[in-house]
């Protein structure tokens, strides 16, 4: 195994074969990746928010969804992956708490899922996988030789997808 | 008034949370001691203003498993609430409260969740009341709600709500220490027009 590269909130980053690429502890955020299973090279963004066009300070980009997607997908691209080869996993967005009714706190985490789904859609990206909603935090990481997703929280079994 | 951010936050209003700070510990700290019968003492608050980013590690390791309350707030003030404490010592109140010697290795049950909740409400309410004295506002608290999970994940629920409005966040970190010290933190997350009501009501203008 290669180095493990870290991605922190409102962040992204790259990664090629043989090392992984980790986010720490997602809760209603997303941790998105995106990986070309010929070059092996992929990489992730931990986003907080869909959408930069809502927001009167988003001068970072990494922090919503539709601007972080983007930025990801050029720099995966920049380091050698095919953009018609590349596919997409998504992880995260859980409602950390059981909040009554519609508050933003309650369905934020679903609507950060939905905004990954919409835009991968509009960029003609593949969504092979996702493991989204309910209600704990995911450490998750990307293993840039095989393109496995691994999911892991607290008190239950490895998840891979 | 213009519009404001946290960024315009200066030193006179982060002496207003430090002091908010305390009397709220303060009160916490002898409602705790009350339920509990013991005597417990507390250390001078530290308010931190710091990048939502880094907010996840703000309490230590992102993936440590901690306890998080969370309150959503209404009436004068609009917004949410949060507490946070680390596993040892929210085990050691469950343990003084229900009377019990369980080890902090041990998972929460439902009734200790319950009796941790409790414990949240009453810190919660006493940071309230004393935000309520100094600024004469009216703030109503909903009913707790608990998760015991990674730090980071957690305290993604506070830093996308400051995230929506800019790139810091506010920590008030309280110790209060009984047989051992009890590490707590307290996170305040007024809607943008609330804060300036606060602000407003304490008598700062930006």
């Amino acid at each position: 195994m290669g180095k493990v590269i870290k991605v922190g909130m409102a962040d992204l980053n790259i990664c090629k074969a043989p090392d992984v690429i980790t986010t720490l502890g997602l809760g209603s955020c997303i941790g998105l990746v995106l990986y070309d299973p010929v070059t092996k090279t992929g990489g992730m963004v931990h986003y907080m928010l869909p959408d930069s066009t809502k927001v009167r300070n988003n001068s970072n980009i990494a922090k919503f969804g539709d601007t972080g997607i983007r930025e990801l997908l050029k720099r995966v691209v920049a380091a050698g992956a095919n953009k018609g080869r590349l596919v997409a996993k998504i992880a995260g967005g859980a409602k950390m708490f059981e909040v009554s009714g519609l508050s933003e706190v309650g369905n934020i985490g679903a609507r950060n899922a939905e905004a990954a789904r919409a835009i991968l859609k509009e960029l003609g990206i593949r969504l092979v996988a996702e493991d989204t909603g309910l209600n704990y935090g995911r450490t998750v990481e990307l293993h840039c030789d095989t393109g496995e997703f691994y999911i892991k929280s607290v008190g239950k079994p490895l998840k891979i997808i | 008034m213009g519009k404001m951010t946290l960024e315009d936050v200066n030193n006179r209003y982060l002496d207003v949370l430090r002091e908010l700070g305390n009397i709220g510990a303060g009160n916490a700290t002898s409602a705790i001691a009350n339920m509990l019968g013991m005597k417990i003492d507390m250390n001078v608050p530290n308010i931190r203003l710091m990048e939502v980013s880094s907010l996840g590690m703000a309490v230590g390791a992102e993936d440590e498993t901690i306890v998080g309350i969370f309150l959503e707030v209404e009436n004068d003030i609009d917004g949410s609430m949060m507490f946070l404490l680390d596993i040892p010592s929210a085990r050691y109140l469950v343990n003084k409260l229900m009377m019990q010697e369980a080890s902090a290795d041990e998972p929460f049950g439902e009734m200790e969740l319950s009796a941790l909740k409790e414990i949240g409400n009453i810190i919660a309410g006493s940071y309230l009341s004393a935000l309520s004295s100094l600024t004469q506002l009216v703030i109503v608290p909903s009913v707790p709600y608990i998760a015991v999970d990674m730090a980071a994940s957690i305290l993604s629920v506070p830093a996308i709500e400051f995230g929506q409005y800019g790139d810091n966040a506010l920590l008030i970190q309280t110790e209060i220490c009984a047989d051992v010290a009890i590490n707590g933190y307290f996170i305040l997350m007024p809607e943008q027009d609330s804060y300036e009501k606060i602000l407003k009501s304490l008598g700062i203008t930006v």
